[in-house]
C-alpha cells in the first residue's frame, strides 16, 4: 500500500497519461491515414459478386446478386424496431449492405439485409457486372449477344463476341467524343469569337459592310466545318448503335443493354489473383483518367485533378517571385527596427488568418471589383455576361497566392537567416554589390528553404477548398481551362478542385450511397499528393539544415 | 611595379569604370525594385483588411436625403393617396374630386386625369399590398371600384432616355360593386387574393359589412370573373372609426379608433366571437392621427398627436390566445403630432412627417430612425414614395411639393438588429435569429449575429475541450520525457496532421464518424472514461513488473507500450456499445437521450465537430507547446533534478511555469484556428443557426455561414454587406489572438535568451 502512494506521490502514474496521450495521438493520425488509404484504395479491387437466396421476414424469398458493400452488427431490439422479426434470444444481428445496381430495374441501388437470413450463397464465375453510362451498375448474367436486334453469339461464346464488339463500340465513342467536345468545341468558341468580334464592331462603329461580309464568310466556314463533322457524327452514332447485350438480372427480367451506353463488363468471380492485380491498376488509371459521370457520382477525376494542379501551378508563378521579394526586402533591405519586426509579426499572423476571409476578399476585390473593372475596359463587347467579373481560374490563383504568401515569406526569410553573416562579408569583401552577393550568392544557397516554403504554400493550396468556394470552382466545368483553342489557358474559366469535388459529391449529391467509396478514393488521392509533398518540403529542410551546420562549423 | 587592371584583367581601365557605374546603378534600381515589391506585398496584406472596411463602412453611413426639384406645377387640393412609380418619372395621386390623376413627378404638371368609371362621388379610399399596385374607391352611392394604374414605357434613342406613359386599368371590371345599399362609404378595406376578394365597408352610421367575393380567372381573356359568396355584417366598433384596416391574408380586421383603442376582429370566427382583443394603444390620452400596415400587410404602423409611432402585430401568449403586441416604439419629435406616414414598398420600412415639418426616415427591425431633418416649416400633408425607395415627394402645408433623392442602402442593419433580441413579425417573442433570405418579396430578413458567434463559440469550444488535453499532455511528455530517437519519429508523425486537407476531415466527420457516434454513443462515451483508465492500470502493472523485464524498454518509449493499450480500450468500448446501450438505455442511448432526459439529438452534431476539429487543432497547439517546452533550458531543470526532485515534480513545479507563456500562446493559436475553420463544421453539422448549448446538436458558424450565403448574396446588398461585417470580424478576431501569441512566444525567446 505503502509504495503505491509513493508511486502516485512520485507522479508516475501522470507521466503515463500524458504518455498515453501521445500514444492516443499516434493511434489518431495513422488512424485516420489508415482509414482514407483502406477505403479509398479497396475501392477500384474488383470485389466479388454473390449470389443468395433472401428470406424476407414475411416468408417471401427472392434471389439476390450483388457485392457486398458493407456490414455492421447492430441491437437486435433496433431492427425489431424497423419492423423485422428476430427471435427473443437474439441479442445482435449482423446486417449487410448489399450493392444489387440494377437501378432502372429495381429501382434502388443498396439494400440492407439481415445476414442470417441470406442463404445459399454462391459466387458463380459466370456473374458479371457491366459498369454503364446511364442508371450505374447492372449485376447479371450474360445471355447473348446482338447486332442489329440478330443475336450473333450466345452462351460459352457469347462472353468473347462481347468483349470484340465492346472495344469496337469504345472505339467509336472515343472518336464521338473527340469530335463532339474538341472539333465541335472548337467550332463553337469560334463562332463566339466572331460574334464578340462583330459585337466590339458594332460599339465602335466600325461595323462597315466590308466587315460583315468578311466576318459573314468566316462564319460560313466555320458553318461548312461542322456541317462535314456533323454527317460523320451521325454516321458514327449509327455504327456504334449497332451492338447490344442481353442480359438476366437476379429476379429473371432479361434486360437488352445497348454497347454504346456500356463502360466495360467484367466477371471479377473468375479472375485470377494476378487478374484482380491488373484489373485494379485498370480501375485505378481509369479514375485517374476519366471524366467524371452521372452527377460525378461515377467516373474518375481527371478534370478536379487537371483543375487542381494547373492552379497550383499559376498560384506558384504567382507567389515565388512576390514570396521571395519580400522576404529578401525583409531580411536584406529592411532597416531591422520595431517597424520590420511589426511587419514580421503581421506576415505570420496572416498565416492564421481563416482561409474564408480570403475568398470573401477574393470574391469582393479580385472577382467583382477589379474583375468588373477589366470587363469594363477591355471586354465592353461581352456585355452583360461577365468575363473577368465572374469567379473563375486566374482569381482563384491569385486569391491563393495571397494566401500562401506568408508561407513562403517566412520560409524563405528562415533561409536567408540561415546563411552565415561570413558568406555575406565575404562576397562584398570581395567587392560584389549587395545586389550581386545577393542574387549570386545567397539566393542560390537559400533556394532549398525557397523550395521548401513553395512545396508547403503547394501543400496548402492543394487542400484549401473554402475559398474557392467563392471564387471560381465549379462542381462541373463543361471545358477544361487548357484546350487547343487561341489562346489555349483561358484564365477566366471556372474549373474543378479535388477538395472541392469531395465535398461536391459527399454532401450535395442525389446518391450519397453509391458515391461514397469514390469520395473516399478521391479523398485518399489528395492525402497522398499531401502527404509526399509535406514530406518532400520536411526532407529539403532538414538535408539544409545540416548543410548550414556543416557550414558554420 | 606597379600593376593596372588592364594588365591583369586585359580590359581597359575606361571600360572598368563603366562597367562599375553600371553594376552601381543595377545594385540602386535593384535595392529600389526589391524595396517596392516589398512594401508593395506588405500594401497587399494590408489591402485585405482595407478592402474589408470599406466593404463594410456603408452599412453604418446614415440615410440622407436630396432635394431634386420642387413641383411648381401642382395644382390638387387634398389627395386621399400619392405613389410614386418604379422609374421615379411619374407621381399618381387619388384626390378627392377627381379620382386618379397622373402628374410629372420633376414639375407637377398634369399627364392625364383618368377619372374613373362611376358618376356618384368619391366617398373612401382602401389600398392592397404595395406590390400589387390595385387600390379600392369608395362611393356615395355605397359602390366600390379596383383601380390599379399601369405603366408602360417608350425608350428614346437610348436606353436611358424613356418616358414612362400612365394609364389606369380595371382588373375588376368597369362595373362599381355594390357594398353596400343606398349608404356612402366612409371606410372601407380590401384585400384581393389568387382566388378571392375581401371588401370591408362602413356606411355612416358606423355598422360594418363584409363582402366576400370568388375570383375566377377566364383563360381565353384577361377578364376577372367576380362571384359574390357572402355579406356579413359585422360586429360594430365602439367609438368613432379613424381606420380600418384588413390584415393581408384577409383574417384579422382592425378598427382603428382615434381615441386610441384597437379592436381586433378575428374574421374566420363566427360573428358573436370575432372580436377578439381591444387594444389600447395610445399612452396617455394621445390621439390616433395616422395608421396603417408596414409591408408585408402583418403589422401595424400606429402614430399618434404626440411624436409616437408604434408598431404592433398579433402575437400568442402562452394559452395561444391571440393579442395586439407592441412591439416597439418609435419618435419622430417628442410632443409633435405626426401628421402622415408612408410605408416602404419592399422594405420594413416607412417615412413619417410632422406637424412642424419634420421627416423621419424608420426601420422597423432595425428599431432605429435612420434620417431625420426638418425640411419645411409647416406640418407635412403628404408623403409618396417611389418603390424602390429612392425617389420620395412630400408637401408642406402652404408649398409646393418637393422631389428628393432618398440614398437609404442599408435601413435594416443596426447594432440592435444584429446583437440584440428583435422581435420579429410572426414571432411570439423577441428572438435572436438568423434567417437572410426567403421565397416571399414581403420577408422580413433577420440579420443577428448572435447565433452564429454562439456557434462560433461553441466549435471551438468543444474543440479546444478535445484539443487541449490530448496536445499538451502529449507535448509535455514528447518534449521532456520522450526519447530522442523517437521524438524524431513522433513529432513529424503528428505534425504532419496540420497540412492535412480540412475538406477531408471534414468529410470523414460527417459521412464516418457522425454515423459511428449515433450508433455508439454509449462506446464513444466509455472510451472517454476506459482509455485513462486503463493507462494507469497498464503504469501500475508495469511498475509491477520483475525489474530485468520493465528494463527491456528503454526509459521514454512509453507511449508505444501504451498504443496497443490504446487500441485495445478502443475496441473494447465500441465492442461493449451495442451491450451498454442494450442493458442500460433500453436499446438505444440516442433515443434514451431524446426519450427520458428530453435532449434532441441531430446525427450531425457539436459532439462529431469538437472531435473533429479538435483533431484539426491538435497539431498546432502540440507544435508549438513541444518547442516551448522543449527549449526550457537544461540549466533549469538539471539544478531541480540535482535537488531531489522527481521528473514529474520538475515538470510540473519548474518546467511547465516556465514554458506557461508558451503554452499560452499556442492555445491563442489554437483557438484562433478552431474560430476560423470552415470546411469542418461546413460538413460536420447540420448548419442550423441555432443558439443552445447541448452538445448533441447542430450549430451554425461564421465562417460556414460566409460559404453556405457568399455565392448566393446579392453583390453590394445589406446581406452581402453583412457577410464581408462576418469576415471582417473573424479577421479581427484571429488577428488579434494570433498577435497576442505571438508578442507572448517572443517575450518568451528573449526570456530563453538571457537565461
Amino acid at each position: 500500500m505503502n509504495s503505491l502512494k509513493l508511486w502516485f506521490r512520485k507522479g508516475e502514474p501522470w507521466v503515463w497519461l500524458n504518455a498515453g496521450a501521445v500514444a492516443i495521438c499516434v493511434v489518431m493520425v495513422v488512424g485516420l491515414l489508415g482509414l482514407v488509404a483502406v477505403r479509398g484504395l479497396s475501392h477500384f479491387w474488383p470485389h466479388t459478386i454473390i449470389e443468395g437466396v433472401y428470406t424476407e421476414p414475411n416468408g417471401s424469398a427472392y434471389t439476390i446478386v450483388g457485392e457486398v458493400a458493407d456490414e455492421e452488427w447492430v441491437a437486435a431490439s433496433r431492427v425489431r424496431g424497423t419492423g423485422v422479426a428476430i427471435p427473443e434470444d437474439v441479442k445482435v444481428v449482423k446486417r449487410m449492405l448489399i450493392k444489387t445496381g440494377n437501378r432502372d430495374i429495381t429501382g434502388l441501388d443498396f439494400r440492407w439485409l439481415i445476414a442470417e437470413n441470406l442463404r445459399d450463397v454462391k459466387t458463380p464465375s459466370e456473374l458479371m457486372v457491366v459498369e454503364r453510362r446511364e442508371w450505374g451498375n447492372f449485376y447479371g448474367y450474360l445471355e447473348s449477344v446482338k447486332e442489329n436486334g440478330n443475336v450473333v453469339a450466345s452462351g460459352e461464346s457469347a462472353r468473347d463476341e462481347l468483349e470484340q464488339r465492346l472495344e469496337r463500340a469504345l472505339n467509336l465513342f472515343e472518336d464521338i467524343h473527340e469530335i463532339e467536345n474538341t472539333e465541335i468545341g472548337a467550332i463553337n468558341y469560334q463562332l463566339e469569337r466572331l460574334r464578340l468580334k462583330e459585337r466590339s464592331l458594332e460599339l465602335e462603329g466600325a461595323l462597315t459592310d466590308a466587315a460583315s461580309l468578311e466576318l459573314k464568310e468566316e462564319r460560313a466556314v466555320e458553318d461548312a466545318k461542322y456541317q462535314a463533322l456533323k454527317a460523320n457524327l451521325d454516321d458514327l452514332y449509327v455504327q456504334i448503335s449497332r451492338d447490344s447485350m442481353v442480359a438476366r438480372s437476379m429476379d429473371g427480367t432479361e434486360k437488352e443493354i445497348p454497347l454504346k451506353l456500356v463502360v466495360q463488363f467484367k466477371q471479377p468471380n473468375g479472375m485470377s489473383f494476378f487478374g484482380k492485380i491488373g484489373d485494379y491498376f485498370h480501375q485505378l488509371w481509369l479514375f485517374l483518367s476519366d471524366d467524371p459521370r452521372e452527377a460525378n457520382t461515377e467516373g474518375g477525376v481527371f478534370p478536379a485533378i487537371f483543375g487542381t494542379v494547373l492552379m497550383v501551378i499559376l498560384m506558384s508563378v504567382i507567389v515565388t517571385p512576390f514570396g521571395v521579394i519580400a522576404a529578401v526586402y525583409l531580411r536584406e533591405y529592411a532597416k531591422q527596427g520595431p517597424l520590420t519586426r511589426t511587419i514580421r509579426v503581421a506576415v505570420n499572423n496572416l498565416a492564421g488568418v481563416p482561409s474564408i476571409v480570403y475568398g470573401v476578399f477574393g470574391l469582393g476585390f479580385f472577382v467583382y471589383f477589379l474583375g468588373g473593372s477589366l470587363d469594363a475596359l477591355f471586354y465592353p463587347e461581352a456585355s452583360p455576361a461577365p468575363v473577368f467579373g465572374t469567379p473563375g481560374l486566374m482569381w482563384a490563383s491569385i486569391t491563393l497566392a495571397l494566401l500562401t504568401l506568408p508561407v513562403v515569406i517566412v520560409a524563405t526569410e528562415e533561409g536567408l537567416t540561415r546563411i552565415p553573416k561570413s558568406l555575406r562579408e565575404g562576397s562584398l569583401a570581395l567587392g560584389a554589390t549587395k545586389f550581386e552577393t545577393i542574387t549570386k550568392v545567397i539566393l542560390p544557397m537559400s533556394s532549398p528553404a525557397m523550395m521548401t516554403g513553395l512545396i508547403l504554400a503547394i501543400a496548402r493550396a492543394a487542400g484549401e477548398v473554402a475559398p474557392l468556394m467563392l471564387v471560381g470552382v465549379v462542381k462541373l466545368a463543361p471545358t477544361l481551362p487548357l484546350d487547343g483553342n487561341f489562346p489555349y489557358l483561358h484564365l477566366e474559366r471556372k474549373f474543378m478542385h479535388l477538395g472541392f469535388h469531395i465535398y461536391d459529391v459527399g454532401f450535395q449529391s442525389p446518391n450519397v450511397e453509391a458515391a461514397r467509396p469514390l469520395v473516399y478514393a478521391t479523398a485518399a488521392l489528395l492525402v497522398v499528393v499531401i502527404v509526399a509533398l509535406n514530406l518532400t518540403a520536411i526532407m529539403i529542410r532538414n538535408r539544409l539544415r545540416e548543410k548550414y551546420r556543416a557550414l558554420e562549423n | 611595379m606597379e600593376s593596372t587592371s588592364e594588365s591583369l584583367f586585359g580590359v581597359s581601365e575606361q571600360r572598368l569604370a563603366k562597367m562599375r557605374r553600371y553594376r552601381k546603378l543595377k545594385d540602386q534600381m535593384a535595392a529600389v525594385g526589391i524595396s517596392a515589391g516589398g512594401v508593395g506585398v506588405i500594401f497587399a496584406i494590408c489591402l485585405i483588411f482595407f478592402y474589408l472596411l470599406y466593404e463594410v463602412v456603408p452599412l453604418f453611413m446614415p440615410a440622407s436625403m436630396e432635394e431634386r426639384s420642387t413641383l411648381v406645377n401642382y395644382e390638387l387640393s387634398d389627395p386621399f393617396f400619392s405613389v410614386v412609380e418604379e422609374q421615379g418619372q411619374v407621381v399618381l395621386a387619388v384626390d378627392r374630386q377627381q379620382g386618379p390623376v397622373f402628374y410629372s413627378a420633376r414639375s407637377g404638371e398634369v399627364i392625364s386625369r383618368p377619372g374613373f368609371s362611376s358618376d356618384s362621388p368619391l366617398t373612401a379610399f382602401a389600398k392592397d399590398a404595395p406590390g400589387t399596385r390595385a387600390y379600392a374607391l369608395g362611393f356615395a352611392d355605397g359602390s366600390v371600384l379596383i383601380q390599379k394604374p399601369a405603366y408602360s414605357i417608350e425608350y428614346g434613342a437610348t436606353t436611358q432616355d424613356k418616358t414612362v406613359i400612365p394609364h389606369i386599368t380595371y382588373p375588376l371590371g368597369q362595373e362599381p360593386i355594390q357594398v353596400l345599399q343606398g349608404e356612402a362609404i366612409s371606410k372601407l378595406a380590401y384585400r384581393e387574393s389568387d382566388t378571392q376578394v375581401r371588401i370591408i365597408a362602413s356606411g355612416a352610421d358606423g355598422r360594418l359589412f363584409m363582402k366576400d367575393f370568388a375570383k375566377t380567372e377566364s383563360f381565353l381573356s384577361d377578364e376577372v370573373e367576380l362571384e359574390e359568396i357572402d355579406t356579413v355584417q359585422l360586429p360594430s366598433p365602439s367609438g368613432e372609426l379613424s381606420n380600418v384596416l384588413l390584415s393581408l391574408d384577409q383574417r384579422w380586421l382592425f378598427l382603428v379608433e382615434s381615441k386610441g383603442t384597437v379592436e381586433v376582429l378575428d374574421l374566420r370566427n363566427p360573428v358573436a366571437e370575432m372580436r377578439v382583443h381591444i387594444a389600447d394603444v395610445s399612452k396617455e390620452d394621445a390621439d390616433i392621427t395616422v395608421s396603417d400596415f408596414l409591408l408585408g400587410g402583418f403589422s401595424l404602423l400606429i402614430a399618434d398627436d404626440t411624436g409616437r409611432i408604434s408598431q404592433w402585430f398579433i402575437a400568442y401568449n402562452e394559452n395561444r390566445k391571440p393579442y395586439l403586441a407592441n412591439v416597439r416604439t418609435l419618435t419622430l419629435e417628442e410632443g409633435v403630432a405626426i401628421t402622415t406616414l408612408q410605408t416602404e414598398h419592399r422594405r420594413k420600412g416607412f417615412i413619417a412627417g410632422d406637424a412642424e415639418g419634420n421627416i423621419g426616415l424608420f426601420n422597423t427591425t432595425a428599431d432605429r430612425e435612420v434620417a431625420d431633418e426638418q425640411l419645411a416649416n409647416s406640418p407635412i400633408d403628404w408623403i409618396a414614395m417611389s418603390p424602390r425607395g429612392d425617389t420620395m415627394l412630400f408637401k408642406a402645408q402652404g408649398e409646393a411639393p418637393r422631389n428628393y433623392h432618398v440614398d437609404n442602402e442599408h435601413p435594416e442593419v443596426s447594432w440592435t438588429s444584429m446583437w440584440n433580441q428583435v422581435w420579429y413579425e410572426r414571432y411570439d417573442e423577441p428572438s435572436f435569429t438568423w434567417q437572410s433570405s426567403s421565397a416571399s418579396n414581403d420577408f422580413e430578413p433577420k440579420f443577428s449575429l448572435m447565433p452564429l458567434t454562439f456557434g462560433t463559440m461553441k466549435a471551438a469550444f468543444y474543440a479546444m475541450l478535445v484539443a487541449v488535453p490530448l496536445a499538451i499532455c502529449g507535448a509535455v511528455y514528447t518534449a521532456y520525457f520522450m526519447a530522442p530517437a523517437l521524438r524524431t519519429k513522433v513529432k513529424p508523425t503528428i505534425e504532419l496532421m496540420e497540412a492535412m486537407p480540412t475538406v477531408i476531415l471534414g468529410f470523414l466527420a460527417g459521412l464516418w464518424l457522425a454515423p459511428l457516434v449515433e450508433a455508439n454513443l454509449a462506446g464513444i462515451t466509455s472510451i472517454l472514461v476506459l482509455t485513462p483508465l486503463f493507462c494507469i492500470i497498464a503504469a501500475l502493472l508495469w511498475s509491477r513488473l520483475p525489474r530485468d523485464i520493465s528494463t527491456r524498454v528503454p526509459d521514454g518509449y512509453v507511449p508505444v507500450i501504451l498504443i496497443p493499450v490504446v487500441v485495445f480500450a478502443g475496441a473494447l468500448s465500441m465492442w461493449l456499445s451495442d451491450p451498454i446501450e442494450a442493458t442500460f438505455f433500453g436499446g438505444s442511448m440516442r433515443e434514451w437521450l431524446t426519450n427520458s432526459l428530453g435532449i434532441d439529438f441531430d446525427q450531425r452534431n457539436s459532439l462529431v465537430v469538437g472531435l473533429a476539429m479538435g483533431f484539426a487543432v491538435i497539431p498546432t497547439i502540440f507544435s508549438i507547446t513541444e518547442d516551448a517546452i522543449f527549449a526550457v533550458p537544461k540549466g533549469l531543470t538539471q539544478g531541480s533534478l540535482a535537488l531531489g526532485a522527481t521528473p514529474w515534480q520538475t515538470m510540473v513545479r519548474v518546467v511547465l511555469p516556465t514554458a506557461s507563456p508558451g503554452i499560452f500562446s499556442a492555445l491563442m493559436i489554437g483557438l484562433g484556428r478552431a474560430v476560423g475553420e470552415t470546411m469542418i463544421v461546413l460538413m460536420a453539422t447540420g448548419n442550423t443557426p441555432i443558439m443552445d448549448m447541448n452538445i448533441f446538436e447542430g450549430l451554425r458558424t461564421l465562417s460556414a455561414n460566409i460559404a453556405v450565403e457568399m455565392p448566393e448574396a446579392e453583390v453590394d446588398s445589406s446581406h452581402f454587406r453583412i457577410l464581408f461585417l462576418s469576415g471582417l470580424v473573424l479577421f479581427i478576431f484571429t488577428f488579434m489572438v494570433n498577435t497576442t501569441a505571438e508578442v507572448v512566444r517572443q517575450r518568451l525567446r528573449e526570456k530563453y535568451g538571457s537565461l
